[in-house]
């Protein structure tokens, strides 16, 4: 009797080569056991309430809130890609647009994921949306993250549909063809979206008049720090897609995209990263020498508390800005992989630093004369929820590279991003 | 009725750090009893805190500092953020609101008051057996996972408002007084109306003596804080001296 090898060949796109089964499995066990410890801790943070946490009534918000606007930011790649493929017609980087929009999806519905723990009153989320306070940046965060997440679900589709055995069914077939016209549509959408939600999520914290440390003017009822995400947002986002793409081509050992594709999301990322430093640069001199001091703040004072001394500052604007901008422009690091890769890495680097610096380091400051710096140290349930949603990407993304065709695949001439 | 401002004045020479409007406060708004809560995760809508000027020996003097909210008038900070509407000024009396019915619990109040004023509900509310039966009915318990502050006692403001209104007349300042101000041993603490020149508060207010913690935010917080002890008045101004807390009150 011939032995049974339980296999998913079927569901595996013509043509294209996978590891076996059984491997993929044990790839994916280590991830579903972090992802399950991740869904206990975070069902013990809505079960019990946020005492769960290491958060109090100073460090009101955490180790979350830092995440997710970095998750967000690095998960700018998703519309930024699209903006650039469908408004400005690069289809030179249509190779990256799907496994673009998986990242995306990945990051943002893991964000939005962790915003539903991190709030009190989870069940209450759609007050936002009821009682809307026009003037709150979180309002337009609520709102713009919510449909772009709904615009990311819709580009998704179209790349489940095109799974080998989904595409056998005639309805999700037609459906898939009817919602593969709408993408250039949903990619503007998602741009003009993203645009705001991305600005909004820097004047979260520019705003705050009561915190002088990420207090900016700006222009009109924008502060600088708006402007500044939108920008550190789309310098990084093709950066980080080159990591993705660099990971997964190391762990299967395939290639997936040309090497122009990457030379193309370099020059990109460091012009953008580029301007981004100067941007920064000039918010920094006018905060240390006008917004500041007129708020009654010393700003260097600011950054008199270890370890957030000015090293963080020399840190986030030369060291993971300037230095990884130069690498990424620099015609030769293009041909050197390696060197391709630390610089994408040190630029994402450099922008999580930015989101740690406004969402803890302005909360560990003290404002009043006799406040102290204070610390905090997130709590396990805190660590784990967040591990969990790395390991909700990785498994996302591995069943999407599995089985979805987010590269293209042989069997499959009709690209997704293509036509 | 015309529209009141009310706000305080509190003579820190006058303070003890005894507490009492700290435990006042706690009874008047039902404050849950926590033995789990610590001094970053308590309740304490008003809080007394014990700061010095840092020196040591003969030199050395220290000042207690009744925090609660200042119901900034200006650019409110906690009111521009709230995505839900759950905190406003009142236009008629000044007080800021926070409506916990409404909060999504989100914390961005909190991270945006500079007086670090507000409180998030970190457990469940609970008391020890019997102890209900002190609460005040006047006052709903508010509930895990949102956000509470002084609102100035606002059931003694209904109550207040109901009186001049069956009276057909307006609030008499002796029937709104607020818990902290009642209890206070030394009358440090005064109350007023702000929008009312003859009121003893507004003119307490404007004496070279009183200052404003923050006040160069441009919030326009409506408690004032009053010391003949220039390096207390220093505080006003952030970076002016050198002080440290000692301890929370």
């Amino acid at each position: 009797m011939a032995s049974t090898v339980l296999t998913d060949r079927r569901w595996i796109a013509r043509g294209e080569e996978r590891t076996s089964l059984s491997r993929f499995l044990l790839w994916l066990t280590p991830w579903t056991v972090l992802l399950a410890i991740g869904v206990y801790a975070a069902a013990l943070c809505l079960w019990y309430g946020l005492n769960q946490t290491n958060m109090d009534n100073r460090f009101a918000f955490g180790l979350w809130i830092f995440l997710d606007l970095g998750i967000i930011a690095l998960g700018a790649g998703a519309f930024f890609t699209g903006f650039l493929v469908y408004i400005l017609k690069r289809s030179e980087l249509k190779p990256i647009l799907n496994t673009a929009v998986v990242v995306g999806f990945i990051c943002y519905s893991g964000a939005v994921a962790i915003l539903m723990i991190d709030v009190g009153q989870p069940l209450r989320a759609w007050f936002t949306f009821w009682h809307p306070n026009t003037h709150s940046m979180l309002t337009e965060v609520t709102f713009c993250i919510s449909c772009y997440l709904l615009v990311l679900s819709l580009e998704y589709l179209p790349i489940l549909f095109r799974n080998r055995q989904l595409r056998k069914v005639p309805s999700l077939f037609v459906f898939e063809r009817q919602l593969h016209m709408l993408v250039p549509v949903l990619a503007a959408i998602g741009t003009l979206l993203s645009f705001f939600h991305q600005g909004s999520l820097g004047g979260l914290y520019g705003v705050l008049r009561g915190r002088p440390f990420a207090f900016r003017t700006g222009i009109l009822i924008w502060p600088s720090t708006f402007f500044l995400f939108i920008l550190s947002a789309i310098a990084s986002g093709p950066s980080f897609l080159m990591l993705v793409t660099a990971t997964v081509e190391k762990v299967t050992g395939r290639r997936l995209v040309p090497q122009d594709v990457f030379r193309r999301l370099a020059f990109i990322s460091g012009l953008l990263l580029a301007i981004y430093v100067a941007a920064k640069s000039i918010d920094t001199l006018v905060w240390l020498n006008v917004t500041s001091p007129s708020a009654g703040f010393a700003p260097w004072q600011f950054y008199a508390h270890k370890p957030f001394g000015t090293p963080i500052l020399f840190g986030e604007i030369v060291l993971f800005g300037l230095l990884p901008a130069s690498l990424l422009l620099y015609r030769k690091t293009a041909n050197h992989q390696g060197l391709l890769l630390t610089a994408a890495a040190m630029a994402c680097s450099g922008i999580l630093l930015n989101r740690f610096v406004l969402t803890v380091q302005t909360l560990a400051l003290p404002t009043l004369p006799f406040d102290e710096f204070l610390s905090y140290m997130p709590s396990w349930q805190e660590i784990a929820s967040f591990g969990g949603v790395i390991a909700y990407g990785v498994i996302v993304y591995s069943l999407s590279y599995r089985y979805l065709p987010l590269f293209g695949s042989k069997g499959d001439a009709s690209h997704v991003s293509g036509n | 009725m015309s529209a009141a401002r009310y706000g305080m004045v509190i003579d820190l020479d006058r303070c003890t750090g005894c507490g009492s409007c700290m435990v006042a406060c706690a009874s008047e708004n039902n404050i849950p009893a926590l033995p789990q809560a610590t001094a970053r995760t308590g309740l304490t809508p008003m809080l007394v805190r014990r700061v010095s000027n840092s020196k040591q020996g003969s030199e050395r003097r220290e000042a207690f500092f009744p925090i609660m909210c200042m119901h900034c008038e200006h650019e409110t900070p906690c009111v521009k953020v709230c995505p839900q509407q759950a905190v406003e000024v009142d236009k008629a009396t000044g007080v800021v609101m926070q409506m916990p019915q409404r909060c999504l619990g989100c914390r961005y109040c909190m991270t945006a008051c500079p007086y670090h004023a507000r409180y998030f509900n970190w457990w469940d509310p609970s008391w020890p057996a019997g102890m209900e039966k002190s609460l005040n009915p006047g006052v709903s318990s508010r509930m895990r996972g949102v956000v509470e502050k002084c609102n100035l006692c606002h059931a003694r403001l209904h109550s207040a408002m109901e009186k001049a209104a069956a009276g057909k007349r307006e609030i008499d300042a002796a029937d709104y007084i607020p818990a902290c101000v009642e209890a206070c041993p030394t009358g440090a603490i005064q109350f007023g109306n702000l929008a009312d020149a003859n009121d003893p508060v507004t003119k307490e207010s404007k004496s070279p003596e009183s200052f404003r913690l923050l006040a160069r935010l441009g919030t326009e917080p409506k408690v004032y804080y009053k010391s003949k002890e220039a390096w207390v008045r220093a505080l006003a101004e952030p970076n002016a001296a050198p002080a440290s807390e000692v301890q929370h009150g």
